[in-house]
This record gives structure tokens, sequence and C-alpha cells, in this order.
């Protein structure tokens, strides 16, 4: 029984929620409610009490094959369609999920566990902004002409690739769809969108929202088994692309399909993020350094479910106490609980199987001989959650050759160690398998870019951090994945360029 | 590749509950092959796959087998790990990713011994 006060939001379903519950969910396929062909369902869970709440498909191969059908009927005529119609219908699903935003955002809380303050203020704004972004970028397009010489002419478009395959992970649902719909379809492609098996819901309270707005066909959405569905789509003969969003060896697999296939795929595998103190960050107790304490805790955002979680802490030896002392003071502040509360700051994580592996990662983290200087255990959060999912924002002293720095955890758990110069930050920043996101910290510009340009990451934040604009590239160097995903580059990713080489020359080459 | 052999129990294992998993998988879908992940999500999972479903590569260490299945971990992937042991274990709640098991309703888990 959920426990409701001035600041909590009602769960979906309950009488004053902003979200409305069905008891069972079908698949979005040409823009209709489809049943899967399984006729079969799965209790849908919510990591706040481990309860189920709703029914989701659990569909099979034949599925797919529904929703590529639904697309490829569609892809002609949307691809066909003017850049300023399709950014107009981008532009009404970010009216739509802005008109929605405490409905989608309570939704998103609920099902993934992240804070509704987070989904709120983060998650639903950025997606909505995200449509808007390509909106805008598709209008702005233009080929590009080479003047191969004065009769001879090289014409460059960008055609849409016709029906791509969408994979998205848990920890985003709704702002990953948005990541990965937004491009594709203002490119001119039509999507068939598989959600990650623990959150399939948030993203068909979207459709629910968005479903008469895009034309049918261009966006289905199928949930089920992955070993099956996500399969069956990533390998399928009928997209022309694959994106996708997980773990290394999935990753491997969606290439390997790609590869058996002759088609671009998007892999984005997660990091092992270093964030980097430098000793200048204490040069003053003023606005800046209150931002670079921030810049550490933010680890604990969306309860460190993050493929740029900032997961390995860098901090000049110098200022390790002092810094650290304030570091550890703010994350005792954070409050756990509800994330429908709009006080909480960190809700549960989103599954049993991620607080299973969590806690095993600190329990390695101890027999490897870190230190616990925060956390480490299961909060008590009260009663009415005690069958959710909750951990302990929890800080690990060590050294950077421990597992626990060496592998994501994807929870709330900081690996911190310190570092004698900027040489050995760099170091110790570069000796990771992954490299998709990094933080630097200084009040020394140089240094600040020197320091960004040597760190093997596709992302690095520099006196900032966990920031998303649409405008700016996201993606992994090593063995963080292949692609990038944001920025109008994006609308390339999911195009096929098409050169029109034109002749004016009336007189033949002479050859035969 | 096989790892040099550090000491004389096997790099990897599994419990009776996994045993048993990988038993009906086999049954069910043929010879089978494990991978030990990293990264995002579901990171640290042990996947199942039919064998050949992902050809292991060149860089692909083979622990030893489970069940009679190969399994293997990425060479640099086991070398940042510091050479841990694994203890393959089944807990309930379907697999989040494309591992075989999570049409079971179960996921693998990788233990470290």
């Amino acid at each position: 029984m959920a426990i409701v006060d001035a600041t909590t939001y009602e769960a979906p379903g309950r009488s004053g929620s902003p979200v409305k519950l069905k008891e069972r969910y079908e698949n979005f396929i040409g823009g209709e409610w489809i049943a899967p062909t399984t006729g079969e369902y799965r209790a849908n869970l919510t990591p706040t009490t481990g309860e189920p709440f709703c029914e989701v498909s659990y569909s099979g191969a034949q599925d797919i094959e529904l929703a590529l059908d639904a697309a490829h009927a569609a892809k002609e005529e949307w691809g066909q369609r003017s850049p300023a119609e399709r950014a107009g219908v981008l532009n009404d699903v970010a009216d739509a999920i802005e008109a929605n935003l405490e409905m989608l955002a309570v939704a998103e809380s609920y099902e993934n566990g992240k804070p509704v303050r987070e989904t709120l203020a983060a998650d639903v704004p950025l997606a909505a902004d995200h449509f808007r972004y390509f909106a805008a970028a598709v209008r702005a397009e233009e080929g590009r002409i080479s003047e191969i010489d004065d009769q001879t002419y090289a014409y460059h478009f960008q055609e849409p690739l016709g029906v791509v395959g969408q994979i998205i992970p848990f920890n985003f649902p709704l702002l990953m769809a948005a990541w990965k719909i937004a491009p594709a379809l203002a490119a001119g492609n039509c999507t068939v969108l598989k959600p990650a098996s623990p959150t399939p819901w948030s993203i068909l309270k979207l459709a629910e929202v968005i479903g008469d707005i895009v034309p049918p066909g261009v966006l289905n959405i199928v949930n089920g088994p992955g070993a099956e569905i996500g399969k069956a789509l990533a390998s399928n003969k009928r997209i022309a692309k694959v994106s996708f969003t997980g773990e290394t060896v999935t990753g491997r697999l969606i290439m390997s399909y790609a590869a058996q296939n002759l088609i671009p795929s998007t892999t984005e595998l997660g990091g092992k993020s270093p964030n980097i103190f430098f000793e200048d960050v204490m040069a003053a107790d003023d606005d800046f350094l209150d931002k670079a304490i921030e810049g550490l805790v933010l680890y604990a955002f969306n309860k460190g479910e993050v493929c740029t979680c900032p997961s390995r802490a860098l901090i000049h030896e110098s200022i390790y106490d002092e810094f650290m002392e304030r570091c550890l003071g703010r994350i005792a502040a954070i409050k756990q609980g509800d994330p429908l509360d709009r006080e909480t700051m960190m809700g549960p994580q989103v599954s049993a199987a991620q607080l299973e592996k969590i806690e095993s990662y600190v329990k390695i983290g101890r027999e490897e001989g870190a230190e616990v200087l925060i956390g480490g255990n299961r909060p008590d959060v009260g009663d009415h959650l005690s069958g959710g999912y909750y951990f302990e924002p929890t800080v690990l002293k060590g050294h950077n050759k421990m597992r626990v720095f060496q592998e994501e955890i994807f929870g709330p758990v900081l690996a911190v160690t310190t570092f004698r110069d900027e040489q050995e930050a760099l170091e110790i920043a570069n000796d990771t398998l992954y490299g998709l996101g990094a933080g630097v910290w200084t009040r020394d510009g140089s240094r600040a870019f020197r320091m960004g340009r040597a760190i093997k990451a596709g992302r690095v934040w520099t006196n900032c951090y966990h920031q998303y604009p649409a405008h700016a590239a996201f993606g992994g160097y090593k063995s963080s994945g292949v692609g990038r995903e944001n920025h109008r580059m994006m609308l390339e990713h999911y195009s096929q360029t098409k050169c029109l080489l034109v002749s004016y020359d009336p007189k033949p080459m002479g050859f035969f | 590749m096989r790892p040099a052999a550090r000491d004389r129990r096997p790099a990897v294992g599994a419990t009776p509950a996994a045993l048993e998993v990988i038993e009906r998988l086999r049954a069910g879908h043929g010879p089978l092959a494990f991978f030990q992940s990293g990264g995002c999500c579901d990171g640290t999972a042990p996947l199942c796959f039919k064998d050949g479903e992902l050809p292991a590569g060149p860089h692909d260490l083979q622990l030893g087998e489970i069940g009679g299945s190969p399994f293997y971990i990425d060479a640099e992937q086991y070398e940042r790990w510091g050479h841990p042991r694994f203890l393959i274990d089944v807990s309930p709640g379907a697999a989040e990713g494309f591992s075989l098991e999570g049409l079971e309703g179960v996921h693998f888990v990788s233990r470290t011994p």
C-alpha cells in the first residue's frame, strides 16, 4: 500500500494519479494496438515495491514480421514527405510529450525507479527537445555539390535507409527511445523498436500520446524476450540498419548480425568513466567548488544506471581529504525512497538482478581490499517499500587495478582513488577497456583542454557532467561501442548518400 | 586461446541449479556457448547462445566448459578483471538481454567464489 503525502504522486492507476493504467498492453504496430500472435503476456513489475502493476505483450518472431510489414508499407510515403512535413510531425510529437510531461514523468519513474524530480526536469523535457532538434536539423539539411570539372558535377543527396531496427536499454526508456526515434524519423525512415525487457511500458504510454500524430507504420513497438524478438529484429533481412544500446557481448552479436546482412550498425556499450578533480578546484570555497562537489556526487544520478556514470573519481592527492569529506557530506544527504516523491533523490535499482549484481560488486570490492567510505548496504526505506530494489549510494576507495575500477557496475557505486600529477591522472583515466565519457574539473583552461584532448573517450565533460544536449555528439571510443548518437550528424547515420554524377559535356569520352 | 594454468582449480564452474538449466536449454536448442559480458546494463552477466550464434573471436579466451558448453571471455577483459574464477549460477527473473535462459524466466549470474 502506498503512503502518499503532499509531495508524492499517486501511483499509476490509482485515483488522483496523472497516469491511467490498463490491465494489459499490446504491441503498437501500424498505428494500432495489436495483440501478440503468441497470445502471451508477462507481468510488468515496479522496482519501487517489486510488485506487478500491469501485463505487457510477450511477443514472438512473428510479431516482429508484422511490425516490419507495417513499416515497409509506410516507408515510401514517409520517405517522400518533404522535410518540412516530417519536421511538422516531429514538432507535434514534442508538443504532445510536453503537454503530457507529468503523466510521462510519473510513468517513467514508476516503471524504472528513477526519481520523478529527474524525469520531470531531465528525461521527459530532453525527450521532447530531441524531437524539436531533429525537426529543426532536417529542415536545415542540404546536400553538397562537387565540381569535378566545368562540365561535370557530383550532386550528393541524403536518402532514407528505409526501415531500421532499434533496441533500447532500460535506464532511460523514454529518452533513449527519443534519441533513436527522432533522427531515424527525421531522416525519413520507419522504425521497429524493441524496448528493454525490464521497462516495456512507459514507451507504450508515449505511444498512446503520439500514436495519432505519427503516420501508421512509421513507428512500431514490439515487446517480448530478447532471445526471441531481439534476435528476430536485429538479424532480420528486412532492416537496413540496427541500433543497439546494452552490454558488450550482445553488442558484438548485433554487429555480427549486421555483418552477415551487410548493413550498418550503431552500438553503445557502456563505460567506466573517469571524473578527474585537480587541486585547483579547492582554490576557493565558491560556486565552482560547489559545482565540482556536485559533479562527483552525480555518480548517484539515476541511481548510477547510466552508461556514462562517472564511476571512477580521480582526485589530486593534495586535496583528497578535504574534498572527499565535503563530497561524503553531500552523499550522506541523498534522500532515498519512493521515486514518486518529488523530494526523493535516489530511487530503487531497476530490477532484482541489477541489485544483486551491485551487491556482488561491493563484496568483490571489499575482498579486493577497497575501503567502504559510505554506503555498501540496502537501506531501510520503510515497510511499504521493503520489496523494492534499493541500494545505498556507495563509495569505495582503492586503486585502478581493482575489478571495481575496471568493470561497469551500473549502480550507485563510486570507485575513488588519488593521483600525483597530470600525467598520472591521464594514465589512470585511460587505463580502462572503455571510453564513453569522462569529466575534468579544473580552473586552469589550458590544462582542461590538454586533458580533454588526451583522454580516450567520446565525450569529455569539462567543468560539468551528465549534460545531454541534442546538439552534442555522444558515443564511445574503444570497447564502448561504434558510432554516435545525438547531433545532426545522426541524419547522415540514418541515411544513404546518393551521388548523382552528371556530365554537361555533349562530347563522348573517346575510348570507344 | 586457453588461459595459462594458474592454479589447479577450474577457471569456470557451474552450480547444480545452473547445470540443470543448461541441460534443459541444450535439450531445447542444441549445443550452447557462453560468453562473459561486460559494460552497460546487464553487463556482468554470462550470456548463453546457441553454439555458433556468436562465433568466438581470435581474442576470446575459453576458460573451460560448463555443462559441456564452452565458456568464453574477452582476453583483455579477463586480464583487467584480475583473472577471477567464475561460478555460474542461476537466479529467478528473466535475463534482460538476448541470453537464451531468459525464455525460461531465469537469468544466469557470474559469481566469484
